[in-house]
């Protein structure tokens, strides 16, 4: 019993290893304007994430290029884009912040703007922070 | 009229009071306002957070885990022969529980006549209600099939007990107990919900609970499917079953098209046709059904 499990268990992960090269390119990807889509969203999205009082000390501490440098590859991996994330793990990068639920869904509504800004269809939008919403899993601390 | 009257200057009076949380300073605020727009729901009929007819698993307002939030409701449902006014106001603590209370009117207009009671009676309940979310989150678990989860109690007292009796109802007082998932599918912009309900209610508890068809508990069922045009829009159905406990009656499931607009964390207003079937002696009752939530 256990045999056949544990194979059928490796054939699933062998599958979803070769998935992301058996299928053609997300398209979400293209519905948000691709590379240069997505690195404008991180300008706008950033810029609003530093005017929102609500939440903009979180980043007192931080290089901003960098940010933006490494948010751009990873909302492009995370629409499925041919980008590599090199930057830290989401519960690294939020270690010791204590961030709230307020503090992440004030981030979310920076993005949801950043998105109107940038003319994102909503339904496209939705599509992005349905992946991205379980990251408050491990960017919530508190 | 006097009800409405009440009813806006509750709202009003919500509606301006709270503070901007973002003025108070970075100091933790008790009532955070840190939800989602639309996460909370609306009031439901009985005035527990849900859609209109239906109870959903979110705990209303606005509060996240670290907060609560609060909001007091009107909703009016104009049908052909009848017409029921609520008010209602509901707690929603650290995104766990949830307390609330609404009183209900329904005015039997000419049917009052027709029945000997005199047209214009009305028949009134209170209902507290109580909510406490046991798993999962409809929001933030995207990666998983796990619905938000809760369970809830409406306990209600109907001021009418004799009429009842009359009527063939067992009891002018009853506790309704329901199961409720809701879980956002954010990829498709759809918010489903589905309640198991086990209830001895008549019409809600409007004509009592129990009768002389049936006088005990059924299980019932309660959905809604909610499209979500964009944050402050939202298009929906529900569906509702109820128990036919009374002879006099013909009660069955009721229906509604629900239109939702948030018009910011504090104000919501939801328009609906609804159709509530058979009620006592007059079949087909559809008509509006319009809410109003004002929260902090």
């Amino acid at each position: 019993m256990e045999k056949p499990l544990s194979l059928a268990l490796l054939f699933a992960c062998a599958m979803l290893a070769f998935a992301p090269r058996a299928f053609a390119q997300d398209p979400l990807f293209a519905d948000m304007g691709g590379k240069a889509g997505i690195d404008h969203l991180v300008d706008v999205f950033v810029g609003n994430y530093l005017a929102d009082p609500r939440i903009r000390a979180i980043f007192d501490e931080s290089n901003m290029d960098r940010v933006r440098a490494k948010m751009k590859e990873q909302f492009c991996v995370v629409a499925g884009g041919p980008c590599t994330y090199t930057g830290h793990s989401m519960e690294a990068t939020h270690k010791g912040l204590h961030l709230t639920d307020a503090d992440f869904n004030a981030v979310v509504e920076d993005l949801q703007d950043a998105m109107d800004t940038c003319n994102i269809p909503f339904s496209v939008q939705n599509r992005f922070l349905a992946r991205m919403a379980p990251m408050e899993h491990q960017v919530v601390t508190k | 009229m006097r009800v409405v009257v009440y009813g806006l200057a509750m709202l009003a009076g919500l509606a301006c009071g709270p503070l901007r949380a973002d003025e108070v300073s970075a100091d933790p605020v008790l009532f955070d306002q840190g939800k989602l727009l639309a996460t909370g729901g609306v009031s439901q009929i009985e005035g527990a957070g849900g859609g209109g007819l239906a109870t959903w698993a979110l705990i209303t307002g606005y509060g996240t885990r670290d907060g609560l939030g609060a909001n007091a409701h009107y909703t009016t449902v104009l049908l052909p022969d009848y017409r029921l006014d609520t008010l209602g106001v509901a707690v929603g603590l650290f995104d766990r529980v949830e307390f609330s209370y609404a009183w209900q009117s329904f005015d039997t207009q000419a049917v009052g006549a027709a029945l000997g009671l005199g047209r214009g009676y009305a028949f009134h309940q209170n209902i507290y209600g109580a909510k406490l979310r046991l798993a999962g989150n409809a929001v933030y678990d995207q990666n998983s099939w796990l619905p938000q989860i809760a369970v809830g109690v409406q306990h209600k007292e109907n001021d009418r007990g004799a009429v009842i009796a009359a009527l063939g109802g067992k009891s002018s007082v009853g506790t309704d107990f329901y199961l409720s998932a809701t879980k956002l599918f954010l990829a498709q912009s759809l918010l489903v919900s589905a309640a198991a309900r086990a209830t001895r209610a008549n019409q809600f508890g409007i004509l009592g609970f129990g009768g002389d068809k049936h006088g005990g508990y059924s299980p019932q069922f309660e959905g809604s499917a909610a499209w979500l045009l964009s944050r402050h829009f939202a298009l929906g159905v529900e569906w509702r079953t109820r128990p036919g406990n009374l002879k006099i009656a013909r009660e069955g499931a009721g229906f509604d098209l629900f239109a939702a607009w948030f018009v910011n964390k504090h104000l919501s207003a939801t328009l609906a046709y609804a159709d509530l079937g058979n009620i006592a002696i007059r079949d087909h009752q559809h008509g509006a059904y319009l809410s109003l939530q004002a929260g902090l």
